[in-house]
């Protein structure tokens, strides 16, 4: 199932249903790189509300599409990971360091906001 | 002497069965002096001596019943819940575990020596009622100390659950800055309490900083202390950062046996301190007092 | 192809040979749990463990299947998970066959941390009969 990704601005807005597959993850890695430049998005929201269980291979997939992003000149932020999912992937030992996470949607455009600012006001 | 056989013969289900039946109609039939007698014991032996002789006498009736249904059916699950129910209501009365085993082993001698008067004229058939009957009374007395233990046990974890989250509040103190102030000894299961509060309070006030103080902890195993670092990588996936402030040297020394980079984790030495980090990283300004005296307006309004 | 017989004692049991059966698994998984009564939280550790374990098959053996399976003790009632495959087994000589196996890290499977988050963990593995690891979590 594709998940469906959103333009806001210079933003885009990624929401992962609960059912996400091996594969869906790696479309969705297709889709926002393809689109982040298509459109010149400045930053990226991957909201995982839904997910309701965040594996190993979920975990190094979000990394790998931060790190291609960032790459493309686009900050990620993953929001909405739920307090049992936090739970599981803290004590399985898999973390998503080097990728910037907030709370949830509001939060997330809130962060991307202040950190864009901050770059612009950089010489 | 009675040969083995012959013994395993008089256990089995088909014989055993008529006599349970038989005895259970002699329980019955001198229910009340039984009882009495029984209630008698309990008071000679100081049992139950937090209830009333009234409120014994409630209870040794329906404990009877049901001990005697037991013998009857054979079955024991609804003496279990019996015993469970009996239980939370005498719990709470200040009922220990070595009255309850206590009383169900003197209805259990009471009963018996009531056969023994009954059946002496008999010594073969008295045997074979004995045979029957003492299975079926162990297994009572079991069963009931067994739900009673139980629903002690539960009830204590009732009141664990409910002290620790009185002693882990969760402090609100400015908007999006929580405080976790935590004394004491923090068992494993205090610790995943503590987690699990701390991330609901994180989604329930948005907060984006948070300050855990240990400075009331004496020490910590390095199980304990895995958990700190998992609320504090939780925390993060939740988009809060954490303080972490009151680190003593024995702690700090746990956390880096366990393979904690101290340089990564957010430290600072007292709670204040970690109050004035967390504002900052908010974006508040921190304004020491003795600066406000330099400006201008205020000086002339402290004279 | 799943080549093993179902276990007729399991609650469920999911054939996993593709990345999708690792969805299937682990939402059956959890939906076992909930009715067994866990808490949202342990059901999402079960979850979890089944997702790392289905996609272990997958990826090391191809094929394999995992049963699941409702556990009682005295005072508890719990989750138990069996994850099968007749893959290559784990041929690091410093963890295979070891009983009471114990260290972390060190074989890429994720197995320490499914370690971690379940209560109980077996793991039998050898080249000629596959893996077999077997992990309970019980309810609180």
């Amino acid at each position: 199932m594709a998940v469906p990704i959103l333009k806001q601005a210079e933003y885009l807005i990624a929401t992962i249903q609960s059912a996400l597959t091996d594969e869906d993850l790696i479309s969705l890695q297709r889709a926002l790189v393809e689109k982040v430049g298509k459109f010149r998005s400045r930053g990226v929201i991957v909201d995982v509300t839904s997910l309701d269980v965040l594996d190993s291979f979920a975990s190094r997939t979000l990394r790998d599409i931060a790190h291609i992003i960032r790459l493309r000149g686009a900050e990620t932020v993953i929001v909405g990971v739920q307090p049992e999912v936090a739970l599981a992937m803290v004590q399985l030992g898999i973390t998503l360091e080097k990728v910037a996470t907030a709370l949830d949607l509001e939060e997330g455009l809130a962060y991307l906001d202040k950190k864009l600012r901050h770059a612009r006001s950089e010489p | 002497m009675k040969s083995i056989l012959e013994k395993e013969t008089v256990r089995s289900g088909a014989t055993t069965a008529p006599l349970l039946r038989e005895l259970v109609e002699h329980l019955r039939l001198h229910r009340t002096e039984l009882r009495e007698e029984w209630a008698r014991r309990i008071t000679e032996a100081e049992l139950l001596t937090a209830m009333s002789d009234a409120e014994i006498f409630a209870e040794a009736t329906s404990v009877y019943d049901n001990y005697v249904a037991a013998l009857e059916t054979g079955t024991f699950e609804a003496l279990q819940t019996y015993s469970q129910n009996l239980s939370e209501r005498i719990i709470p009365r200040g009922v220990e575990t070595h009255e309850v085993v206590g009383i169900v082993l003197l209805l259990r001698d009471v009963l018996a020596r009531s056969l023994f008067a009954k059946y002496q004229s008999d010594f073969q058939l008295l045997n074979r009622i004995l045979d029957a009957y003492e299975p079926a009374a162990n297994r009572i007395a079991n069963t009931v100390a067994v739900g009673f233990v139980q629903e002690r046990e539960r009830i204590i974890r009732e009141q664990q659950e409910a002290i620790r989250e009185l002693s882990t509040p969760v402090l609100q103190v400015r908007e999006r800055l929580l405080i976790l102030p935590i004394i004491g000894v923090i068992d494993p299961q205090r610790a995943r309490q503590l987690t699990e509060q701390l991330l609901r309070a994180i989604r329930a006030n948005r907060a984006r900083v948070v300050v855990i103080d240990i400075t009331g902890v004496a020490a910590m195993d390095s199980h304990v202390a895995n958990h700190l670092v998992q609320t504090v990588e939780a925390s993060r996936l939740l988009g809060a950062t954490v303080i972490v402030t009151g680190l003593s040297p024995e702690i700090a020394q746990t956390l880096v046996k366990i393979g904690v980079d101290l340089g990564k984790m957010n430290t600072v030495g007292d709670l204040q301190g970690g109050i004035e980090e967390a504002e900052r990283l908010l974006g508040y300004k921190v304004v020491p007092s003795d600066a406000l005296s330099q400006l201008p307006g205020l000086r002339e309004e402290a004279q | 192809m799943p080549v093993q017989n179902p276990d007729v004692d399991a609650d469920y049991w999911i054939p996993v040979a593709s990345v999708s059966d690792i969805v299937t698994a682990r939402q059956q998984g959890r939906e076992l749990a909930e009715r067994v009564g866990l808490a949202k939280g342990e059901a999402t550790l079960v979850a979890t463990a089944i997702s790392e374990l289905a996609r272990n098959i997958v990826q090391y053996a191809g094929h394999g299947d995992i049963s699941l399976r409702i556990a009682t003790n005295r005072t508890h009632a719990g989750i138990v998970v069996v994850a099968r495959d007749r893959g290559p087994g784990i041929v690091d000589p410093d963890l295979a066959l070891r009983p009471g196996f114990s260290t972390s890290g060190g074989l890429g499977l994720g197995l320490p941390g499914v370690r971690r988050i379940m209560d109980e963990f077996r793991i039998e593995s050898n080249p000629r009969d596959g893996t077999t690891v077997t992990v309970t979590k019980w309810k609180v």
